[in-house]
């Protein structure tokens, strides 16, 4: 056995500052969390009420206009109707507010960090282990302070995705600037390029095709949270899936677990085809 | 008028920058520099005089600092110790703002990959160096296509890099520099990564373009049958040590030591 003299808990100090927070700091985040849910509500009201078809015709105009495939474009527009044709368009159309929400914020949040990350070593330090304490961490932790400080509901599971999916897209426009070639960066300095010129003009759109390949795996990662976002108020296909495992209603639950499927697919072939399309010039 | 002038420069790198510093002034030599601080000396007192007009030439071997002395002519590498003056400018003396305006209207260079952008045309790389500086579009195009002509890239204008050979991007690389229009031009083994033929029309073009231009040419190469054809004058460094400078007939007859004759003996020979 482990000398008990010699063990800490942590638990009491952690439980009292998440207090303190609530008390004293609850208005800053009730701020934050309306201004979150007016955008998402937004979103939603869009998605949900635009005509199926009409949503359908984005799909496939943005999968044409990434890959230039009619083949894939058609594929994205099939499936699409397929998700309508399982009964659940109106789910997937709130999982889909979700997810355009935190990779919203995502991008926000990650691209910046990302270039910070890239440019300065303390930055680094700093940032990696933070970004693998937020991919291990099981996201249970952080959802229970998440519900007392935002309340149940949308806005909670929001923040529960980005925790969980902004990593790869900081690592990943992290590794995209690193990985410029820095003959090019020298070049474009040697003629007196500004350190922001060549942020935006030079290494951005070099760094574009890894900052994309690091969107599509936010979104892929934001998807398979949709369950567990679903078990704090999110409404949508997280929300049928498990309503067929508490009824234990095994079907109901496969329909809406392949509309995740589908709807990952999807996005994973929408986003890929941009990245490809930016890379091949 | 753009004279070089490098006075004592060391540059080290890594490990106990200071000590190292000391270890290399008081004459020890690189191998034991490293063993006592873990430092490397990349430069180790230079001083070089580069007169205006004139193609001036560093030769060595790979790892004797020659891209690391060329790059701290525009900085794009800091001195440990040392100045460098630039006509009566010091540039080792210049803040960020003044070192940007500097590069933009002092200074050109050309790099061993070429480094131009993959995402812009050849005419909008060639132009780089005048849109920085926020000359207009039309204007910068104009000057732009005329040292496309110029370096026979006619034609090419709107290609983008990856369409283009290996010896055509450093024509691209070259219109670049010549656009900016500055007194004095850097050519980081410029041509070394090019196949023989090319090779030497790029010197011969550089030759003829220079007999009209009369820029201040630092060009570093490890090519000594380059050195001599295209140089006015060449320095030899190794192990970041200057170790003999002259004209190439001064090399090629009075070699300063052993190091230097050796280098020349194969070419004696080949011309025996």
């Amino acid at each position: 056995m482990f000398p008990e003299g010699l063990s800490i808990s942590i638990r009491r100090p952690v439980n009292h500052s998440i207090e303190v927070l609530v008390a004293d700091y609850g208005h800053i985040f009730r701020a934050i969390s309306d201004f979150i849910l007016q955008l998402l509500l937004a979103i939603e009201s869009v998605l949900r009420g635009a005509p199926w078809w009409a949503i359908i015709i984005v799909f496939v105009g943005l999968a044409y206009w990434g890959s230039r495939r009619v083949g894939l474009s058609v594929t994205v527009g099939g499936l699409m109707f397929a998700v309508g044709m399982l009964g659940l368009w109106d789910q997937t159309m709130q999982t889909l507010a979700l997810m355009l929400m935190a990779t919203l914020l995502s991008i926000l949040i990650g691209v910046p960090i990302g270039i910070l990350t890239a440019k300065s070593k303390g930055m680094r330090l700093v940032t990696l282990p933070v970004l693998d304490v937020m991919q291990t961490m099981p996201s249970f932790v952080y959802l229970i302070p998440a519900l007392m400080l935002f309340g149940l509901g949308k806005v909670p599971a929001v923040l529960a995705t980005i925790i969980y999916s902004v990593p790869p897209l900081i690592r990943l426009t992290d590794l995209g600037i690193r990985q410029v070639n820095h003959e090019v960066v020298e070049a474009v300095t040697a003629f007196g390029g500004s350190p922001t010129r060549i942020l935006f003009k030079t290494e951005m759109p070099l760094a574009l095709p890894t900052i994309m390949a690091g969107l599509n795996q936010t979104i892929m990662m934001a998807l398979s949270m949709v369950v567990v976002a679903s078990m704090i108020g999110a409404r949508g296909l997280g929300e049928t899936v498990l309503n067929g495992i508490q009824t234990l209603d095994v079907g109901k639950g496969l329909e809406a677990g392949l509309g995740i499927v589908i709807l990952a697919v999807v996005l994973d072939r929408i986003t890929q085809s941009f990245g490809k399309a930016q890379g091949g010039e | 008028m753009s004279d070089i002038k490098i006075r004592n420069v060391y540059k080290i790198f890594g490990g106990k920058t200071q000590k190292a510093l000391e270890l290399a002034k008081s004459g020890i030599d690189k191998a034991e520099i490293l063993r006592q601080s873990g430092a490397s000396v990349g430069l180790n007192d230079v001083s070089l005089d580069i007169p205006s007009g004139e193609i001036f030439v560093i030769m060595g071997l790979s790892g004797s600092g020659k891209s690391t002395l060329v790059r701290h002519i525009n900085r794009l590498i800091e001195p440990t110790a040392g100045e460098i003056y630039h006509g009566e400018t010091n540039i080792v003396g210049l803040n960020r703002k003044e070192l940007r305006a500097f590069r933009m209207h002092k200074v050109s260079m050309v790099f061993q990959s070429f480094g131009l952008e993959p995402h812009r045309t050849v005419l909008q790389n060639a132009t780089y160096g005048l849109r920085v500086r926020g000359t207009p579009r039309e204007e910068a195009d104009k000057v732009g296509l005329d040292w496309i002509r110029t370096v026979g890239l006619e034609g090419y204008q709107h290609k983008y890099p990856a369409e283009l050979s290996g010896g055509m991007k450093q024509r691209v690389g070259l219109a670049r520099a010549l656009a900016a229009g500055t007194d004095l031009v850097l050519m980081d083994e410029a041509f070394s990564a090019l196949d023989p033929l090319i090779r030497a029309d790029m010197q011969d073009q550089l030759l003829q373009l220079q007999t009209n231009l009369h820029k201040t040419i630092v060009f570093i190469t490890h090519d000594l049958e380059e050195a001599l054809h295209i140089g006015n004058r060449i320095a030899i460094l190794k192990d970041g040590k200057v170790v003999q400078t002259g004209t190439p007939d001064e090399i090629l007859n009075h070699p300063a030591d052993d190091y230097v004759a050796r280098f020349v003996k194969g070419r004696n020979r080949a011309y025996a």
